[in-house]
């Protein structure tokens, strides 16, 4: 019975040691975080969320504005994150500034997480001019802007001549503006063995794309106070079922999709290398990537154009804004202005086009939401490929003029939401255009009201 | 009845009681082994739980002023269409993987007890995926399950099937998700492999003298001996397969513009985007009381049925 009692003790004693030790962990934990803290609101430094360590581009223009606003500049790894910057925010801790996709900036200025940056403009001079039209509305919610445009990614139709040639298929015929001839080309150009897609024609690029063929078809998804949606128009639901007859007339969603989820994007041996795809809309950074993995293809640009045969350009991309709290919104506001401003972009591009330039890579350019930084650029900075690269090139700074966006609206990520939902039950064929956008209208309109209750 | 219920003891008693086991040196030794595990579920477990019942009555977002809503995040829930669908591909779901994953799990443990010398190297072999990240699986769906170039439809064809298309079609989204769900029956097998090692080989001879069938031993003997391990891995799995999320969201939800359909929209996904692409977190709160409330009445049908087909040894049945 001692010996037992003598083991309970010696266990016992080891047991309030563990505790003791755990709670002095936790104890420790917590002072240094409070020293750490208080070091944090003692320094003047500059807390970045969604910006860590990026490429060229990236680290050439964070090098000249950690200049700017005096070094010490802390960036996290990782791109933007809403779960933690809820967390931040919710901690009492929200970083000085982030980096995000503009799509976003709307609805967390809408929930009041965004401070309006009609002070930082006017205190640091911004001239708002040079920005793109299009991505500043995307970051105007009520009349007040709420970030500063950073990236610029525009829309062209990427054409693999290889494919028009051995299809003899003629290049005037891949226009939206001529629905029954653009068609005729997606049928000439698809290949299909033994009952599967080996060739895409002409991929209307779905669901990504959808507000691109409704504004082709003469509707805006959502209004330009971000209010009200316009899904089940007419047209929308007409500019849906004619990108859905493209794709049914090749294969099907089922053998098409397949087929394309194959494709080596990013490779030596991606789709326009290999002949796998005649053409289809996509974003102006894959001219970039095919330059970089096989300059060799013979590709062309062309501009979306609607209806009324005028070039449209859907435009996305990031930008800067300063949450609620942003314990230092001066140093904040210098950081963007000095990373969007024309001279950072042009010395980026120098550096970018210098670097390709001793690995003898082609370059060709960088697409900004800055306009005059963009012309800068292509002035100063681009020399010739080939007559191929050269042509898209000038193509994808000339569509930027008719650039629209969607517009910044308090329940972004759920209208966005309720459309892709929506263009993806066509797909799959449980819905036709018409009910998927009905439900699709029904669920915007509700999001909206109760963002905005 | 009158009796037992006179000497039962009163509230003030028991309490008495309980106080009075803190006077011996063993109680305080064992909570003080217990009290790391305490604190561990009072702050992660107990708390957020407490936490999220009380946001589930509020409009909570993080950001912006939180209200008291009252019930009508309940409301909602039992109004909301998503919530069904996300609900009923769940429950469809848990039917099909619970049973598949139990008897492939059996199955592989039956063939690994009968392995000799290699049964360490098979053991480990089917444990591995188990340890293979789900978002990891979930790429690797994408790529076996590719219905035109991917290998399962590849290897199939060689007997002449065609096979579905796995990822795009919402009638075959659910089976290939199951069959991926399979990749990891590791943990099961082994569970059922350990089980399996413990019948007595008494019962085997004394049936086999019987003149019982090998398929006549497997059922009367084999499945009663191990029937707590098979119920343990039908609860967990259930669980597991209501509670599914990172496989799917991997293979269907992610990116900025995914090709999810209501075929896999899975509960937990609805209340994820709810929670963190919505930031409706006092919504969010309630549906994963919902979900838990699921879960609660689904394990106690389990462990009442248990009680006609699990047999524990030493037990009075």
């Amino acid at each position: 019975m001692s010996g037992w009692r003598k083991s309970t003790a010696f266990l016992t004693v080891i047991a309030m040691v563990s505790v003791a030790a755990i709670t002095a962990g936790l104890a420790s934990a917590k002072n240094s975080k409070a020293g750490a803290a208080a070091a944090k609101a003692d320094s003047p430094g500059l807390t970045i969320m969604g910006f860590g360590k990026g490429d060229d581009v990236a680290e050439s223009r964070a090098a000249i504005a950690i200049k700017a606003v005096g070094g010490n500049v802390s960036r996290p790894s990782g791109s933007f994150n809403d779960q933690q910057f809820l967390a931040a925010v919710a901690s009492g801790n929200p970083p000085d500034l982030v980096y995000l996709d503009r799509q976003k900036v709307g609805s967390y200025a809408a929930k009041g997480a965004f401070v309006p940056l009609t002070s930082c403009i006017k205190s640091q001079k911004i001239d708002m001019k040079q920005y793109r039209q299009a991505a500043v509305n995307e970051v105007t919610y009520k009349n007040q802007v709420y970030g500063i445009p950073e990236f610029y990614d525009v829309r062209t139709i990427l054409v693999d001549n290889n494919v028009l040639d051995q299809t003899n298929t003629p290049i005037g015929w891949l226009n939206p503006a001529k629905p029954a001839q653009l068609l005729a080309a997606a049928k000439k150009m698809v290949l299909i063995s033994n009952g599967k897609v080996t060739r895409i024609g002409f991929d209307p690029k779905l669901p990504e794309f959808f507000p691109l063929w409704a504004k082709a078809y003469g509707v805006d998804i959502l209004s330009k106070d971000g209010l009200t949606p316009h899904l089940n128009d007419p047209r929308a639901v007409k500019a849906l079922t004619y990108a859905m007859s493209l794709i049914n007339a090749q294969g099907g969603w089922n053998s098409f999709k397949s087929f394309r989820d194959t494709w080596d994007f990013f490779g030596s041996d991606n789709q326009v290398a290999k002949n796998q795809v005649g053409a289809w809309p996509m974003e102006q950074w894959y001219y970039n990537v095919l330059a970089g993995s096989s300059p060799q293809v013979k590709i062309t640009a062309l501009q979306f154009r609607n209806l009324k045969n005028q070039p449209i350009n859907y435009e996305t991309g990031s930008a800067w804004a300063i949450p609620k709290g942003a314990k230092h919104p001066g140093a904040a506001c210098t950081w963007m202005r000095t990373m969007t401003s024309t001279s950072t972009w042009l010395a980026a591009a120098k550096n970018r086009a210098a670097l390709r330039k001793a690995k003898n890579q082609p370059y060709t350019g960088i697409s900004t939401g800055n306009a005059v930084a963009d012309q800068a650029i292509y002035k100063q900075t681009y020399t010739s490929i080939n007559k191929f690269f050269d042509e898209t090139t000038k193509k994808v700074l000339d569509v930027q003029r008719f650039s629209f966006g969607i517009p910044a609206s308090p329940a972004s990520a759920e209208f966005k939401n309720a459309w892709n939902d929506a263009v993806t039950r066509v797909l799959a064929g449980q819905q036709t255009p018409k009910q998927a956008l009905d439900q699709a209208q029904k669920e915007a309109v509700a999001a909206i009201k109760a963002a905005t209750k | 009845m009158a009796t037992v219920a006179a000497s039962a003891p009163g509230p003030r008693v028991r309490v008495r009681r309980w106080a009075s086991g803190f006077r011996s040196r063993e109680t305080w030794a064992a909570f003080a082994f217990l009290s790391p595990w305490l604190f561990g579920f009072v702050v992660f477990t107990a708390g957020p739980m407490i936490a999220s019942a009380v946001l589930s009555f509020t409009d909570y977002s993080v950001i912006g002023t939180t209200h008291n809503v009252g019930w009508a995040n309940y409301h909602q829930m039992f109004h909301d269409p998503k919530v069904a669908t996300a609900m009923k591909t769940t429950l469809i779901y848990t039917v099909m993987v619970v049973p598949a994953h139990v008897i492939v799990a059996l199955g592989l443990a039956v063939l690994l007890a009968r392995v000799g010398r290699a049964a360490g190297f098979f053991r480990t072999v089917f444990y591995l995926p188990t340890m293979t990240p789900a978002v990891a699986v979930g790429v690797l769906y994408l790529l076996l399950f590719n219905g035109d170039f991917g290998l399962i439809n590849g290897t199939i064809a060689h007997f002449g099937i065609h096979g579905p298309y796995w990822l795009i079609d919402p009638n075959w989204v659910k089976p290939g998700i199951v069959l991926m769900q399979l990749w990891s029956v590791g943990a099961s097998v082994v569970i059922l492999l350990a089980a399996l090692m413990g019948v007595p080989q008494h019962l085997y001879e004394a049936s086999a003298m019987d003149g019982a069938s090998a398929w006549r031993r497997f059922r009367d003997v084999t499945v009663p001996m191990i029937s707590p391990a098979i119920f343990f891995i039908v609860i967990i799995n259930t669980i597991d397969a209501l509670q599914t999320f990172d496989k799917v969201y991997t293979a269907f939800f992610n990116g900025s513009t995914p090709y999810g359909t209501d075929a896999s929209l899975f509960y937990v996904i609805y209340l994820f985007q709810q929670a963190f692409t919505y930031y409706h977190l006092g919504y969010a709160s309630a549906l994963a009381w919902g979900l838990f409330l699921v879960i609660a009445v689904v394990t106690a049908i389990q462990v009442i049925g248990s009680r006609r087909y699990v047999y524990y040894e030493g037990s009075k049945k």
